[in-house]
């Protein structure tokens, strides 16, 4: 694992989940046996932090803890690349060069242009995602219904809420619905990941 | 909505009743998203984009504290002097 490899050299890789709870991500964790912190996130505290708006994404911190490599997306393998049609070698290769001081990361004028800022839509659809988030946890999913949808209305492009709450909403996130989502999303003309310019596989 | 009903006003983890008018009040005005459901009574009250969007432009990562399956709680900021992977994931 890319923690084993590099964490002698100065790295701590971080994973957060945004799982409705533990147990939800409790087997894949446990299955990898991770010996960096691994979290959960149910409210989306990180999301809402980072302007998180799929999985996965990635952040590159520094040692004065900035950001140096703003949300991008990668994957540690190649087992989904068949879906994806992302590699991994290329964003693992810059990880790499980057922690062992061998290739700097992007300037502060190329992150300033990369970054991206949540505008007033996408944090009102966070307000009710967390409003629905709370209903759930109440016993009132019915109520919680109406926040997920008005939430997926004004941040369409926020996968954490629109497939992120199918479980909140008894809905299967492999399945049909999720699908028939994505390839509306996709025949409308949008990408379903949109990794940094000089990450694409 | 009458002037006697209460709510509960959600912020991050945090609850608290307030009067239906402090709900009205927070819709009304101000930069920060306010979720309504009048028929639950309760409110979830966000934070305002101009306020995550000056934190993110400033490019000092923001801190976070959150649990691994253990229950311990883990921060970015004991990391500092250390390059970080942020890998944000889900299983579904």
């Amino acid at each position: 694992m890319i923690s084993e490899e590099l964490g002698g050299l100065g790295l701590t890789v971080i994973t957060v989940a945004l799982d409705k709870s533990a147990d939800d991500a409790r087997p894949w964790i446990e299955a990898a046996r991770p010996s960096h912190p691994s979290l959960i996130d149910p409210l989306h505290v990180l999301a809402d932090l980072y302007h998180v708006v799929n999985v996965p994404t990635i952040v590159w911190i520094d040692e004065r803890a900035r950001i140096v490599r703003p949300n991008d997306v990668a994957f540690g393998t190649d087992t989904f690349k068949h879906i994806t049609g992302l590699e991994s070698a290329k964003p693992l290769a810059a990880l790499r060069a980057w922690v062992r001081g061998e290739a700097p990361a992007f300037t502060e004028t190329e992150i300033r242009a990369l970054q991206p800022l949540p505008t007033r839509d996408d944090q009102q659809a966070r307000a009710e995602f967390a409003l629905g988030e709370w209903l759930v946890r109440q016993g009132r999913a019915g109520a919680a219904a109406r926040h997920f949808a008005r939430a997926g209305d004004l941040a369409p492009h926020d996968f954490t809420i629109r497939r992120g709450t199918m479980p909140l909403r008894g809905i299967d996130p492999m399945g049909p619905e999720f699908r028939r989502m994505l390839s509306e999303w996709t025949a409308a003309g949008h990408p379903y990941y949109r990794p940094l310019p000089d990450t694409r596989g | 909505m009458s002037a006697d009903d209460v709510f509960v006003l959600i912020e991050g983890a945090a609850t608290s009743e307030v009067p239906a008018h402090r709900i009205e009040e927070l819709t009304a005005g101000g930069d920060r998203p306010v979720a309504v459901d009048h028929e639950e009574r309760v409110a979830y009250l966000g934070v305002a984009a101009a306020t995550r969007s000056a934190a993110l432009a400033s490019l000092e990562a923001p801190d976070f504290a959150l649990p691994d399956l253990a229950g311990r709680v883990h921060t970015l900021a004991e990391q500092r002097g250390r390059k970080v992977l942020l890998v944000v994931w889900a299983s579904w």
